[in-house]
């Protein structure tokens, strides 16, 4: 056990405290990972970003190269004498296409782990049956996965998940699977199951709203290290990667503050309101940015010259991508304004950001 | 078979007479493109090939005396005899075979690679050579037999055990390559989640895999019954050729050929009967769009 990982045992010894490491050809996960009983926490990040790694690891699909897991102030993996297979682990998973076993009922599927626990068949069933209810299918026990719609199987495999009481609970983009439709009144009912469950929970997402949504608390991973980690106000106030920036839809930049100045790396500089030293970020929302066709005169106290690269529309406004000055920005105009400036790429315009409108903080 | 090239080619050249078809003209246009001589040819003269024999199967069969001859008690005790020796011999490969096929596909342990290449070889050999093996292993003085026959005074050659075990070692790999390819066919993912709800991997086996790859099995199960059906070489090595205990329906055939050549047709017949059935059982499997 490093210092580091003694740090994380803050919580109770009823939640989960690790340190995953897992090393693969030209990939490595280390990331340090702590929920707290009744908890959840959304893990945050791209494609590829070390997600899927990471609750294989927690439930014991893919051993640990290094580091080590804790629930419940039990030793999961210690990436050296101990390891405890999934089966004997108790975290349940809601695998991301549900993985709901074809040839058995609902209720078979929901029977599934009781079941393996020891329970009798009845047991089991009874079980089953009280978790469907809980999930609102409690009609729909006698189906099999296959005459199941997405949102239903979605809710057949939190209920095969939820019957085991789990020690952590793991869910794997669990609405990526679902139309757009089903997602939004899925997403609020899941909301209210992770909100019941006492252990900790883990969720893992490439999808902001449903991590703001579901999490208490985010992690946002990329390259398979934590980026940044908060509730979703700081994440969302202060994003401190470019990713994350887009994620919460803001400009972001990163300089030298000196007061009320950042000096960006091509030697531009931004004013801001906020009082910044050294190594800082930052940030703007595209609403914040206003174009012209010539120079700018008066209030807004950043200017820049700008080329558009493209034009797409955003809600009810017209979002404007842009190079020049600080770095790529985007820039969210009315369709009034946009009507005035003949937006088309290649256009050179006149960007402006008054300093009240940015913020800046510290990037260490 | 040659005609088929003109008669593919016809809908172009008939597709303008009316109106309502020009509009299909480009999909048939390309189904009718020209199919190259030198590959027709040598396809068809295949063709024949594997079926003109069976053709003379059937037009050489005694047809007005099939029934009474089909009667007879000695055909009916080599059918069944090799019913019975060959359901046993898949119920042998079954309970043997799955279980090896899993660890093939599920288990990475050292020499996988040698054991598949080992399961392989009695399709290979010549099953005059695996009948003989047998015997050396399991004869009276085998290097097993030996002690079998001290100890327990059992003797297996020669007797329907024997044939049971010459068709079980013939045909077992036909059903353990296909159950392994089921099983590397199905989603292991399924296997995992099974592990999370608290399955052991036996658990997992029994209520997760079997069901899963259970088409791969029935379908491995009826190739290898059919290779159990129509041994010969191994049985004839290994267990002899005495009706009614080891005489198969492929090993009368043989003989009857000498003594009585229609009732050799009619045993042939019955087992071509058996292999169309087959064939139509596993259409779906096999002989099903490539798609």
């Amino acid at each position: 056990m490093t210092t580091a990982d003694r740090q994380e045992s803050g919580g109770t010894d009823r939640g989960l405290r690790a340190h995953l490491v897992v090393e693969r050809p030209a990939f490595r996960l280390d990331i340090h990972l702590s929920v707290a009983p009744g908890e959840v926490v959304a893990l945050l990040g791209p494609n590829g970003a070390g997600k899927t790694t990471a609750l294989r690891a927690l439930a014991g699909l893919t051993p640990l190269t290094d580091g080590r897991i804790d629930l419940a102030g039990t030793c999961l993996d210690d990436a050296a004498d101990t390891f405890v297979p999934p089966e004997r682990r108790g975290v349940g998973v809601v695998f991301q296409d549900y993985l709901l076993f074809p040839h058995l009922t609902a209720l078979e599927n929901v029977a599934f782990g009781p079941r393996c626990r020891g329970a009798s068949r009845v047991e089991a069933r009874a079980t089953a049956q009280e978790w469907l209810e809980r999930v609102g299918l409690g009609e729909l026990a006698g189906r099999r996965p296959r005459q199941l719609s997405g949102g239903q199987a979605q809710r057949v495999a939190l209920a095969r998940a939820l019957a085991l009481q789990p020690a952590l609970l793991l869910l794997d983009e669990p609405l990526a699977a679902l139309d757009a439709r089903t997602r939004l009144d899925t997403r609020a009912d899941l909301h209210r199951h992770l909100a019941d469950h006492p252990g900790p929970t883990l969720v893992v997402t490439h999808d902001p709203l449903d991590a703001f949504v579901l999490a208490d608390r985010l992690v946002i991973i990329e390259d398979g290290t934590t980026v940044q980690e908060g509730d979703a106000a700081t994440v969302t106030a202060r994003p401190r990667t470019d990713y994350v920036a887009r994620l919460v839809g803001l400009n972001l930049y990163r300089g030298r503050g000196d007061g009320h100045t950042i000096t960006l790396s091509n030697a531009m500089t931004l004013a801001t309101a906020d009082t910044v030293h050294g190594d800082a970020f930052v940030a703007f929302p595209p609403a914040a940015v206003a174009l012209y066709l010539n120079p700018p005169e008066g209030s807004p106290r950043n200017t820049w010259p700008a080329t558009v690269t493209g034009v797409t529309r955003h809600g009810d406004n017209i979002r404007v991508q842009l190079t020049g000055g600080p770095g790529a920005a985007s820039a969210d105009i009315t369709p009034a304004a946009a009507s005035t400036l003949r937006l088309e790429p290649g256009q050179r315009l006149w960007a402006a950001v008054k300093a009240t409108e940015t913020r800046a903080y510290p990037a260490s | 078979m040659h005609n088929d090239v003109p008669s593919a080619a016809r809908p172009s050249s008939t597709g303008g007479h009316q109106s309502s078809t020009v509009d299909r003209r480009p999909t048939r246009r390309r189904t009718g493109r020209l199919v190259p001589a030198p590959l027709v040819i040598p396809a068809a003269l295949a063709l024949a090939f594997l079926v003109l024999p069976l053709v003379g199967l059937l037009v050489r069969a005694p047809w007005p005396t099939l029934p009474q001859r089909l009667a007879e008690s000695e055909v009916l005790e080599a059918l069944r005899l090799s019913l019975v020796a060959a359901t046993l011999a898949t119920a042998v490969c079954l309970v043997l075979g799955v279980p090896l096929a899993w660890l093939l596909a599920r288990v990475d342990f050292p020499g996988r690679r040698l054991v598949r290449a080992l399961v392989t070889v009695p399709l290979v050999l010549p099953p005059v050579v695996g009948g003989l093996a047998l015997l050396l292993l399991l004869g009276r003085r085998g290097l097993i037999g030996q002690w079998l026959y001290e100890w327990f005074g059992i003797t297996i050659p020669f007797t329907t055990t024997a044939v049971v075990i010459a068709e079980a070692f013939v045909a077992m790999p036909f059903l353990v390559i296909a159950v392994e390819g089921a099983l590397r066919g199905a989603d292991d993912r399924y296997e995992e989640a099974a592990a999370t709800l608290g399955a052991s991997r036996w658990t997992t086996f029994r209520r997760v895999t079997l069901p899963l790859v259970a088409p791969g099995i029935a379908a491995g199960s009826v190739l290898c019954w059919a290779r159990a059906l129509g041994e010969f070489g191994a049985t004839i090595t290994f267990a002899g050729n005495f009706p009614g205990r080891t005489q198969t329906m492929p090993l009368s055939v043989y003989l009857l050929l000498e003594t009585d050549p229609p009732a050799a047709i009619v045993l042939s017949l019955v087992l071509l009967a058996v292999s169309i059935a087959i064939l139509v059982t596993l259409r779906d499997k096999w002989i099903g769009s490539p798609a």
